[in-house]
């Protein structure tokens, strides 16, 4: 696949590992925020090629992860009701309830279907009037354009049995939050690619001069991450602090300006629950006032949810970066992809997913 | 799926008819898809753009792309080189 084949060049890795390891004096932690690219960094064993000096601390960027059990509850029960139709990316199906996952429901006679698109939601709500489409629109930045543009949408052609239910998450105020806490020993980021595709790159800069940490904009291939890291530990070794791009082929310093003016059109920014981690303080997105007909939690009354987390798991301290998932006694055991305790085990982009499926411990 | 997996695509027609939700016809490696356009105004045929969940994020800067692969391939030649002279 042309853009991609070219950054999985092996000669091109061995170059930049080759320079990494000419150029690392001190010891840095760095902290790749997005599960993609975790699971790019298990994949192909990218380790192998960093100095013992570098250490990856693996991110919270897992939107299948960090939605609030509350918000799958609630998920969990709409889809059971029979005037629906309850429409989700297919990593929600098997995120775990506090009883059941959507899955279940499924497989009980819920019309649960798994869509490639938002805007598909659209078409089926239009080919059947008479119930009513739910699209479990969660994401980061880089996906909550699409889930807007499904909205608004919505709005143009007049949809009255269309809704989503939403739990819409931010990085920066994540990464504040990491920043911020007691316990941090980030010395460097590597910033999700596509939500700055969406986003740009400057609302970055003030977090790198407040917190004194480089943050270095890069994409999902193996090329694209050690370009990523070299820039990083380039910055560190010379005491510097700045934001660089170095995923320059699809993103802008100003990201997508079409995108971000659909965003602050639909959306407002709100205080967001993160599964496992808390409350952070203007972290997410909930529709604007002019939007609420289309908010689900408004539509539907779900009545009391008791949630219930499973005791072992320890998902928020590995996505905080404070544990790696082989430190939690459930990995591997009570906890497996097809049969998970935590979200992180789930998604193709979950951090125990990604341990699980290319380093499993003996 | 992977939620935040986005791949590039090469835009094989536009249709413009809805001016509101503009579509691409896009292929991915022989695999063709209806996608969003609506955000990119300018993209033309024959470019490639970045695809996530059937919405365009950008359009891929060919130029970009080609500068830095040259830019990493000099960065082994030139290693290799100073390796000799340093023996």
């Amino acid at each position: 696949m042309k853009y991609v084949d070219e950054f999985r060049d092996i000669g091109l890795v061995r170059n930049l590992s080759v320079k990494i390891r000419k150029i690392t004096t001190g010891e840095w932690n760095l902290m790749e925020i997005c599960g993609g690219q975790t699971h790019s960094i298990m994949r192909y064993g990218l380790e192998e090629f960093l100095p013992d000096k570098i250490r990856l601390v693996h991110g919270p960027g897992c939107p299948v992860c960090v939605t609030p059990l509350e918000i799958i509850d609630k998920a969990i029960r709409i889809a059971g009701r029979p005037d629906v139709i309850f429409t989700s990316f297919g990593d929600m199906l098997r995120v775990p309830g506090s009883e059941r996952d959507l899955m279940s429901v499924k497989a009980g006679g819920g019309d649960v279907r798994i869509l490639y698109s938002p805007l598909d939601a659209l078409r089926i709500a239009e080919e059947n009037p008479d119930r009513n489409v739910v699209f479990f629109a969660i994401g980061f930045e880089t996906t909550a354009p699409a889930n807007a543009m499904a909205v608004k949408e919505a709005r143009r052609r007049g949809l009255k049995n269309f809704s989503i239910l939403g739990s819409h998450v931010l990085v920066p105020p994540a990464m504040e939050a990491i920043l911020s806490s007691g316990e941090n020993r980030i010395q460097g980021f590597l910033a999700a690619g596509h939500v700055c595709t969406v986003m740009g790159y400057e609302e970055y800069i003030p977090i790198a001069e407040k917190y004194r940490v480089p943050i270095v904009v890069t994409g999902f291939e193996p090329v694209d991450i050690l370009k990523g890291i070299y820039q990083l530990v380039v910055q560190l070794e010379e005491g510097r602090c700045g934001v660089e791009n170095a995923y320059g082929r699809v993103v802008t310093r100003q990201g997508n300006p079409a995108a971000r003016q659909l965003l602050s059109e639909v959306f407002e920014v709100a205080d967001m629950k993160w599964r496992g981690i808390g409350t952070i303080p203007r972290s997410g997105f909930r529709l604007a006032a002019e939007y609420t007909g289309f908010d689900a939690e408004k539509i539907f009354d779900v009545g009391d949810i008791i949630q219930q987390e499973s005791p072992l798991c320890i998902a928020g301290q590995v996505l905080q970066g404070l544990k790696k998932p082989a430190d939690c006694t459930a990995f591997g055991r009570e906890c497996r992809p097809e049969h998970p305790l935590g979200a992180p085990m789930v998604s193709s982009e979950g951090v125990c997913a990604a341990y699980y499926r290319f380093k499993v411990p003996n | 799926m992977h939620m935040c997996l986005a791949v590039p695509g090469k835009v094989i027609s536009i249709d413009e008819s809805n001016p509101d939700l503009r579509m691409a016809r896009v292929d991915f490696s022989g695999v063709v898809k209806e996608v969003c356009v609506q955000w990119l105004p300018e993209v033309t045929e024959g470019e490639y753009i970045l695809a996530h969940v059937g919405m365009a994020l950008n359009v891929v800067d060919e130029k970009d792309a080609l500068e830095t692969l040259e830019l990493l391939k000099e960065m082994g030649e030139l290693d290799a080189e100073l390796g000799k002279d340093a023996w």
